[in-house]
Order: structure tokens, then C-alpha cells, then sequence
């Protein structure tokens, strides 16, 4: 057993961030704030993500913890140890099965079900940020549902890239008020964040804000009628294990500068290729 | 057309020790549609001083002056506003433009404030500028650089624009050539002959004579403090 | 005719200082009126409270909706304030770094009024904005540069279509032409003029430069430590000032 509380935090801090999750799912999209503690780590590592986790984990739980899709990079073996060492509880690579699952920038291929939870950590929890920086103005914005200046971004982007060129956090209308940003995912994960079973919770640490979109939320991806909203992603089969319909991190494989495309989430490609499935660069 | 009656003005110069100058008493004067009075008496009389009051841009204290039915003592500012754009022109003898706006837009200014389309209205403006001898690659410069007479001429071509049925005249053919001043002399008796009731102030005797109607000396209504 | 602006007993105090005192006034549509006095004597604050920056002690400012006819816009919900102030209501700052987002291109700061309103079409938007850049002598070409690289004229010529792209009735001018050279200060007064008399707008502009009121203005109110002391026709107040202040606010003028 370990010195710690369960899962790290106090329970008086575990309610605390409960009671703004439940807030957050009461209002979806609504950015709540709350008293971030210092966690054992730095911020930008998932202080916020690993908070809200904390805060919903029961010893019953399976935890997982994927970075851009990877079970098995620093950041989410780390965290995985963390809680596997100061809440005792099981953890997996398999997001089916799992009942929380902290994520940094990706959701899982894998259609999550009701009864899971994923937890986002998000860097910069206000979409409005870049182009009104007054905190006092965004929060104004957010309740009067002013968000002519979120299309000004996108339109900036048009100007001068010829289409959206925002890829990843790409900024979303939740029950047509309240416009989120979904941390850094891919826009390919986009429409996932709609319409989905499990509950998603975002977690911001350093700027102390958590959000939130229950189950069956409607989410819409912001664009303009003439230049509409497109899921993007790299137009190639997996390497390993042939997918068409996965997100695909880009690999340098030699010093010639030969690459290949491989699923970013890790759990995916290789249920796949335990199922037989081969992709052409599968050793 | 234009009717004063009772109209009296004073100046009070409150920064000047609260000096109180009465300027004009008691003025009572009228001008039919197709007449041109001839305002006059020594330089200081006040001529010019009740020309501005006809027009409203000094302030009259008591009596009446009514011009088409509208009473300029009483008015709203923007109702003023309105019979300056309709009814009432004036020829100060100054010009005063917004810098570099060209000659054409100037004189057709007054048209445009009434609504017409540009095409109309720089027509107009044409004509005028052309009938005045202003040289046509002028039209495109701002007045403002021209000469006292050019410009004296183009501030007459922009106030004959319209077909005012009423008209103020401040030395229109001051600092004129022989030429130009019959122009401006043939402009006022087209302008009356349309039925414009015009007041005019003109120190040249021999325009007087060819184109007013009859004479109104204001030394009569000085109080013998005039300013 | 119903006045478009009917402002009444507007006051406003800092604690014991008096911002604006009891200033009452009707605005007709089409009108332009200047507000001049020193630094101090209130003009920049009787603006903000019509604009609804600021609020009022006591008074109302009662604009003519075009929904709902006159409403008091002081007792307004602040969602009908901010709505009017993106769609019928402009107003143009002293400094176009105040009323322009730098970071953003010409376009976009263009652009962003008719997005606000709910335009979702690109291709449109940029059409409007190309349009309005040409309408305030700005070349379209520049479309998609940033204020930063504007001259000071060109940044105060941005912001006037900025806020005028949406069409709207009334714009409020916080000293327009201040900190502009006289040359760039002639144009831009000679676009104001044409732009109020082809869109019909009402103006109300506050300035302590009686030159731009004369050109500009229908109206003049004269204020001095927060009071209304003249008002009436602008070549009348300014050619026969009647109360001590105005009169030596004029003579104080330089003559060129």
C-alpha cells in the first residue's frame, strides 16, 4: 500500500474538482474554473488531465493513459505509473477495456462506449485567446454567444493559406452555444467528439479551467458555407496494419529519407494486426 | 418671399470687458419673388451683419425673418438646415471647402446634398465653371490654391447650382474682371427672372444700377454703436 | 419625425468630480453634431455613456430601433446593447489601434462586423471587404496585410469601414482626426462627408478642433466642466457665439 491518499489528491481537492466537472456537465462546453493544485510534475505534462483523473478514479477502475495515440511513449508511461503506484488501481492498453482513459491529443479509434470516461489535458482551455487576449472580454463573448471572431480566424486562415489551415484544436459550437476549444486532437477526430457515448472531461492545470460534453453532446465543427469543415488526414493505407480509416502519424525509417505511415493509435493497429490484418511495410 | 420685420441685434462681448454693442434696431424689410434689393449705407452700417442673420448664422434676438413661410428666429437647427438646402443660397465672399476636394465636386455639392445623381450634378457644375471661365483643368485641382478671383468665382458657380428661391449676395462681383463680372451680373438676372428674391450687397455702383430692383439703406437701422 | 437619438438628462459623476451634467438633446436622422470643448470639460464622457461604455447616473439615451421603435438603450439588457452597438451603432476611435485588431488582416478587421452578424459565406465577406477598402481609398490589393504595416491615415480609414461595413444609422467619433497630419486630416474629413451624406448617417463627433466641426457638423454643442453651455447651428455658434466660454473658445483659434 502507499503513503498517499487514493489516487494523490485530498479528498476535500477531489470534491472540490468533482463538484466543477458536475458543473461542467451540467453547462457543456462552459469552461469552469477551479483551484488547480501543484501536481509532481510540470506544467504542460498533463497536470489538469491527471487532476480530473484523480478525481473520478474508483478502485474498481481500468486506467489507460495514450500520448498522440501511443500507449507506450514518456508522458503516458509516467502518468500510468503514477496512478498505478498512488491509487493502486488495474491499467491497460486496451481501450475497450478501460474505464478511463486520459488522453493528450488524440481519441481513441476504437468507438468508445457509455460507462467510459476520457479525460482531454488541454494547454489552452480559450478558444477566443488568440485574437482577444482580455479575459474579461472572452468570458463576456462566451456568455452573450458573440463568436463573430472565431470566424475571423478561420477567415484569416482562408486569406492567406487558401483554406482552413488549422489542423488540431480545431475550435467547436457545443449545443449551439458555447464555442470549445477540444485540445490540440487532430480535426480528424473532430467529429468523434459529437454524438459520443463515453463522457468527456477536459482537464487545464496551469490555466485552471475544466470543461466538459456528456454523453450524446452535439458538437459542430465551426466553417464557412463555402468552405466547409473537412476531416483530414494523411492519404495513405497504415503501414503495419493496412487501415484506411485510422489517423497516421508520418515515420522517418532510414537516413534516406524513406518514411511510412503508421496508425497513431498504437491499441488500434495492433488489434489489427493480432486479427491478421498486414499493411505493405509489416515486417 | 423674404420678410423681416421688427429685428433687432446686439453683440455682447463677454471676454471684452461685457461690452454690449446694439448693432441694428427695429429692421422691417421685404423682397418679393423676381426682385433684387440692393442692401447699402457707409462701411460699419451692418450690411453684412444682416445678411448673416438672414441666413442664420448670427443669432437674432427678437423680431422675425421669414423666408418661405419658414421663420428663421424660431427654427430648429435642422429645420434651418433644410431651407439652406432648399431655398435659401448665400455667397459669402469667402470660400470655404473640406482641402483638397476638386473644383467639379464642389460646385456640384450642393445639388448632390438634394439628391441628385453624381452624372446630373457634375453637368450642372460644368456648365457653370465653363460659363464662369474657370479652365477646365482647374475642375480637377482644389479651389483651394487659387486665386482670390477664381476662387470667388467658383464659390458662385457652387451657389447658382441650384435654383434657389431665395438668394443672398456678399460682393458677388467684387474682385471680378469686366468679363467675368457680366457673367455673374447675367447669372443674377436669370436667377430673377426665374423668381428668385435676391438681397445682394454691392459696392460697385454700376452693377447696382443693371440689376437691383431698388435700395435699402441700413444706415437707418443703425443705432450709432454699430461694430 | 421621430429623432433617431433622443438623449435626456444625461449625468455622470466620478465621486465628487462631475463627468457630465444634465445634457439633453434630440439627433434627426441624417444630422451631424459636433460636441466640442476643452480637455475636461466632458465631451468623451457624454460620448461613452450614448455609446453604452460608460453608464449614466441618471438620464436616457433613447435610440429609434428599427424593430421596436425607441427604447431606452441605458435600461437595455447588455446583449441588445452589444447587438446594437455591432449592427446600427459605430464608433469610431481617437486612436485606430483602439477600434482595430492589429494582429488581424485589413479583411478580417473588415470583415468581422458582418461575421458577428452571421455572414458565413467566405467568398462574400471578402467581396464586401475588397469593397469597402476601395470605398475608404484603400487598395484592395492590401486586403490581406496586416494595420501594423498601415500608415496612421490608413489605419484611421481602416477602422471608419470596419465599422461602417454593416450599415449602420449612427456613428459615435471620438476626436477622428486627432493625431493625423493636416494633409491626411483633410482627406479623411472630405471621406467622412461623403460617407455621411451617401449613407444618410447621423454622426455625433467629439473633437476640440472647431475646423473639422465647420466642415463636418450641423450642429454644435459647446461644453465646458461637464455643462452644456451653447448649442445650436454650427456656423451660428461658431460665427456669433453667444456665452462667455464659446466665445472665447473661438477667439482662441488660430487664424492661418
Amino acid at each position: 500500500m502507499t503513503d498517499y491518499n487514493f489516487a494523490y489528491l485530498d479528498e476535500q481537492t477531489k470534491r472540490m474538482i468533482r463538484r466543477a466537472i458536475l458543473k461542467g456537465l451540467a453547462i457543456p462546453g462552459y469552461q469552469v474554473p477551479f483551484a488547480s493544485r501543484e501536481m509532481p510534475m510540470p506544467y504542460g505534462w498533463g497536470t489538469g488531465g491527471v487532476q480530473v483523473s484523480a478525481a473520478v478514479l474508483t478502485p474498481e477502475d481500468r486506467f489507460k493513459v495514450i500520448d498522440q495515440g501511443a500507449d507506450d511513449t514518456t508522458n503516458a508511461v509516467s502518468i500510468r505509473t503514477f496512478f498505478e503506484r498512488t491509487a493502486g488501481v488495474k491499467t491497460t492498453t486496451k481501450t475497450t477495456d478501460a474505464s478511463v482513459i486520459q488522453t493528450r491529443h488524440r481519441i481513441p479509434e476504437e468507438p468508445l462506449t457509455e460507462g467510459q470516461i476520457l479525460v482531454y489535458q488541454v494547454p489552452i482551455p480559450e478558444p477566443l485567446r488568440f485574437l482577444e487576449p482580455r479575459e474579461s472580454e472572452t468570458r463576456k463573448m462566451h456568455s452573450l454567444e458573440e463568436y463573430g471572431l472565431m470566424h475571423v480566424k478561420l477567415y484569416e486562415d482562408i486569406s492567406r493559406h487558401g483554406h482552413i489551415a488549422t489542423s488540431y484544436a480545431y475550435p467547436v459550437k457545443v449545443e449551439g452555444h458555447y464555442v470549445m476549444d477540444p485540445s490540440p486532437i487532430p480535426k480528424f477526430d473532430n467529429p468523434k467528439l459529437g454524438d459520443m457515448a463515453a463522457i468527456q472531461l477536459f482537464g487545464a492545470g496551469r490555466e485552471q479551467r475544466i470543461y466538459a460534453l456528456p454523453p450524446y453532446t452535439e458538437v459542430v465543427s465551426l466553417d464557412f458555407d463555402d468552405h466547409p469543415f473537412e476531416a483530414s488526414k494523411a492519404d495513405h493505407p497504415c503501414g503495419l496494419c493496412g487501415a484506411e480509416d485510422s489517423y497516421l502519424d508520418e515515420v522517418i525509417v532510414d537516413d534516406a529519407g524513406g518514411r511510412m505511415f503508421v496508425c497513431s493509435d498504437t491499441d488500434y493497429c495492433e488489434a489489427r494486426q493480432a486479427a491478421g490484418h498486414r499493411g505493405k511495410d509489416a515486417a | 418671399m423674404i420678410d423681416l420685420s421688427n429685428v433687432s441685434k446686439t453683440f455682447n462681448l463677454h471676454n471684452q470687458g461685457g461690452a454690449v454693442i446694439e448693432v441694428l434696431s427695429n429692421v422691417s424689410l421685404s423682397v418679393a419673388a423676381g426682385e433684387c434689393v440692393a442692401l447699402t449705407g457707409a462701411s460699419g452700417a451692418g450690411k453684412s451683419t444682416l445678411m448673416r442673420m438672414i441666413y442664420g448664422n448670427y443669432l437674432t434676438h427678437s423680431g422675425e425673418i421669414r423666408i418661405g413661410g419658414v421663420d428663421l428666429v424660431q427654427a430648429e437647427p435642422r429645420d434651418v438646415i433644410t431651407l439652406r438646402r432648399e431655398v435659401l443660397g448665400y455667397v459669402s465672399q469667402f470660400l470655404r471647402v473640406v482641402p483638397r476636394v476638386p473644383t467639379l465636386e464642389v460646385v456640384a455639392e450642393p445639388l448632390r446634398a438634394l439628391g441628385a445623381s453624381v452624372e446630373t450634378a457634375e453637368a450642372r457644375a460644368r456648365a457653370l465653371l465653363s460659363q464662369l471661365n474657370i479652365s477646365e483643368p482647374l475642375w480637377h485641382l482644389s479651389p483651394t490654391t487659387f486665386s482670390g478671383g477664381e476662387q470667388q468665382r467658383v464659390n458662385i458657380a457652387r451657389r447658382f447650382a441650384h435654383a434657389y428661391p431665395a438668394m443672398l449676395l456678399d460682393e458677388p462681383t467684387a474682385s471680378l474682371d469686366a468679363a467675368n463680372r457680366d457673367v455673374v451680373l447675367t447669372l443674377i438676372e436669370e436667377a430673377k427672372a426665374r423668381g428668385a428674391a435676391i438681397i445682394g450687397i454691392f459696392h460697385d455702383e454700376a452693377a447696382r444700377r443693371r440689376v437691383c430692383d431698388r435700395e435699402i439703406d441700413v444706415s437707418r437701422f443703425a443705432t450709432g454703436m454699430a461694430a | 419625425m421621430t429623432p433617431l437619438l433622443s438623449v435626456q438628462g444625461i449625468t455622470k459623476r466620478y465621486g465628487a468630480h462631475i463627468g457630465c451634467a444634465d445634457v439633453s438633446f434630440d439627433l434627426y436622422p441624417g444630422e451631424v453634431m459636433g460636441i466640442v470643448g476643452e480637455s475636461g470639460s466632458g465631451k468623451s464622457t457624454l460620448l461613452n455613456c450614448m455609446a453604452g461604455h460608460l453608464t449614466p447616473d441618471a438620464g436616457e439615451v433613447v435610440f429609434d430601433t428599427r424593430a421596436e421603435g425607441p427604447r431606452d438603450t441605458v435600461r437595455m439588457s447588455e446583449p441588445e446593447r452589444r447587438m446594437l452597438s455591432r449592427t446600427d451603432w459605430a464608433f469610431v476611435h481617437q486612436h485606430a489601434r483602439d477600434g482595430l485588431r492589429m494582429g488581424v488582416s485589413a479583411g478580417g478587421n473588415v470583415g468581422e462586423r458582418l461575421m458577428a452578424v452571421g455572414a458565413r459565406r467566405y467568398g462574400d465577406i471578402r467581396d464586401k471587404a475588397s469593397d469597402w477598402l476601395e470605398r475608404v481609398e484603400i487598395d484592395a490589393a492590401r486586403i490581406d496585410d496586416r494595420p501594423t504595416t498601415f500608415s496612421g491615415g490608413m489605419q484611421q480609414r481602416l477602422q471608419i469601414a470596419r465599422n461602417l461595413v454593416t450599415g449602420p444609422r449612427l456613428v459615435f467619433m471620438d476626436e477622428p482626426t486627432g493625431g493625423l497630419d493636416v494633409s491626411v486630416q483633410a482627406r479623411l474629413l472630405d471621406l467622412l462627408r461623403g460617407l455621411v451624406r451617401d449613407m444618410g448617417l447621423s454622426a455625433i463627433i467629439v473633437t476640440h478642433d472647431l475646423a473639422v466641426v465647420r466642415l463636418l457638423a450641423d450642429r454644435l454643442m459647446v461644453m465646458k466642466s461637464g455643462h452644456v453651455v451653447e448649442a445650436g447651428l454650427t456656423d451660428q455658434v461658431l460665427d456669433d457665439p453667444q456665452h462667455a466660454y464659446s466665445q472665447l473658445l473661438v477667439s482662441s483659434v488660430l487664424q492661418v
